[in-house]
């Protein structure tokens, strides 16, 4: 059974009769990392919105675990991860860790275990009585994470998340992600505009091209895990990202050509 | 009633005397300047032989109060009663309101039109009236003006604050199915907290304001606005200074426990300390 199955969707903005995503058909297996990447404006956010039952689609359906995705939501069925990390100041890093925890009601002692394990999985063992505040952004990040993945969701939705970040700390985080994303299991569904991260973490990369938001081609990355430093400079890591890149490419001369009819 | 808020926090014993330290070097300049004017306002009184019913010597209000301190204390206590009282009645309703209207954003949107001109008007205005609702020399007609002026400040700071939630918050706390009850106790309203401080340390004044102009109308003989009034008509101009003195330590220490109450509640804030 898929994690995600998506049929048909098309979403459609009421303001400007925008269409963001048309005939939309994509299918995620178990443990699979499938990035979503394409231009500003192409829906891809949305998409990822809409899998996680944040925005309704205007026709189609989508299965999160053989359920609809409302019923999903409701089940805990994923965790999610956004661009601003939205860690709450007034709480501690260990609080923030904890926030879905005491929203699904597990007791205190349970709480603080699985926490401390979490913290352990993000590397940022010792810092949980901080403030967010006083962490750099790529710490607040992998606090994120950490509370993201606290209630072992089966799919993991990511929006983005390194987006504000330094390049640096960017590729140190990707492999972070790899590394956590192989010990937890989980399925990942990673928005991005970067061509370099989408191929370095994908199984699958889904270009995506803009006006209207469509599917323009899948990209199987077929490079071996575990992936590190030394996958970046392999000649089929080259390859891929050219493919990524062309593929993208293919697609806004499509919009050209749409908007010249 | 000169008790300095304590430190809250357990501290070893020499950290607690270097803090200390610290603190009143932080104080020490305001202290000069106030030395400064006392001895300015002092000596100028003398100098320049202005009137007594103008300004009288600082030396001579405070003669004049302890002289008088059981019933200007007295008094003073009656009236942070009453200022009290339209304090906590008022800032509850605002915030009552504030939660009903973050809730319900379409009455929000019908409604806040008029709390907005409402918090235009100078509610002070309406200090007569409401000692004619109620009776003028109960402490209830002072309660109700005290109340309606801090009313609008904590309603409008507190409704800002529950509102102007990012709405990746928002939409976090919906990817966990939390309900509205999760999402205002543990978004929203930790949101709204410092604002609404804010709003309540300007309500402390408010209501001070309140209850003595609501006394200048007509209240208990034992009243502070009411002995300040008519020791003013009676030529006691140092006793009605000392009535003044009175209010503002009462005003300044009212402002200060809401202000540490303000710490210990937004501890951990990055805006408290670093």
């Amino acid at each position: 059974m898929s994690v995600v199955a998506i049929e048909k969707l098309t979403k459609q903005f009421a303001q400007g009769n925008v269409v963001a995503l048309q005939d939309i058909e994509l299918a995620i297996e178990p443990g699979e990392f499938v990035s979503l990447i394409g231009p500003s404006g192409c829906g891809k956010s949305t998409l990822l919105r809409i899998i996680g039952d944040l925005i309704q689609p205007t026709s189609g359906t989508v299965m999160v675990n053989g359920k609809p995705a409302p019923r999903a939501r409701a089940d805990h069925d994923y965790g999610i991860v956004f661009q601003d990390s939205v860690l709450f100041d007034w709480r501690t890093v260990s609080k923030n860790v904890a926030l879905p925890l005491e929203l699904l009601g597990w007791d205190r002692a349970r709480r603080k275990t699985r926490v401390d394990e979490m913290l352990a999985l993000v590397e940022l063992q010792g810092f949980g009585d901080h403030q967010p505040w006083q962490l750099s952004g790529g710490m607040q990040m992998r606090v994120a994470i950490a509370r993201a993945l606290a209630f072992e969701p089966p799919l993991l939705l990511m929006d983005e998340p390194f987006g504000a970040l330094d390049e640096m700390t960017r590729e140190r985080l990707n492999m972070e992600l790899l590394r956590i994303w192989e010990a937890s299991k989980s399925t990942v569904v990673f928005v991005t505009h970067s061509i370099a991260e989408a191929v370095f973490l994908s199984t699958r990369a889904v270009v995506m091209s803009a006006r209207p938001g469509r599917i323009a081609d899948i990209v199987e990355i077929d490079l071996p895990y575990p992936r590190g430093a030394a996958t970046r400079e392999e000649p089929r890591y080259f390859e891929l990202v050219t493919q990524v890149r062309e593929a993208l490419h293919l697609g806004s001369d499509l919009d050209r050509a749409v908007a010249d009819v | 009633m000169s008790s300095q808020p304590v430190a809250v926090a357990p501290v070893p014993r020499g950290a607690l005397s270097q803090r200390v330290g610290r603190r009143a070097l932080d104080w020490l300049p305001a202290l000069v300047v106030l030395v400064v004017v006392l001895v300015v306002w002092q000596e100028s009184i003398a100098l320049l032989h202005i009137k007594r019913f103008l300004a009288p010597q600082p030396s001579a209000i405070a003669s004049t109060f302890w002289d008088d301190r059981g019933e200007l204390l007295r008094a003073g206590w009656f009236t942070f009663q009453e200022a009290l009282g339209g304090f906590v009645v008022g800032s509850a309703l605002g915030i009552l309101a504030a939660l009903v209207l973050a809730r319900w954003p379409r009455l929000s949107r019908a409604l806040m039109p008029y709390a907005i001109a409402a918090s235009a008007v100078p509610i002070i205005a309406f200090a007569p009236i409401t000692n004619a609702w109620f009776s003028p020399f109960g402490k209830t007609s002072k309660i109700a003006i005290a109340a309606i002026l801090c009313f609008f400040p904590v309603f409008v700071n507190t409704l800002r604050g529950l509102t102007s939630v990012r709405p990746s918050s928002i939409e976090l706390m919906r990817s966990y199915a939390a309900g509205e009850i999760d999402i205002f106790r543990r978004v929203r309203i930790p949101t709204a907290l410092p604002l609404t401080f804010t709003a309540l340390k300007i309500a402390t004044v408010l209501s001070m304001i309140g209850a003595i102009v609501g006394e200048y109308f007509g209240g208990d003989f034992n009243a502070l606005g009411v002995l300040i009034n008519s020791r003013s008509a009676t030529f006691a101009f140092e006793e009605a200074w000392a009535g003044i003195g009175v209010a503002c330590a009462f005003g300044i220490a009212f402002y200060l426990v809401v202000a540490g109450l303000e710490r210990v509640a937004l501890r951990g804030a990055p805006s408290t300390e670093d």
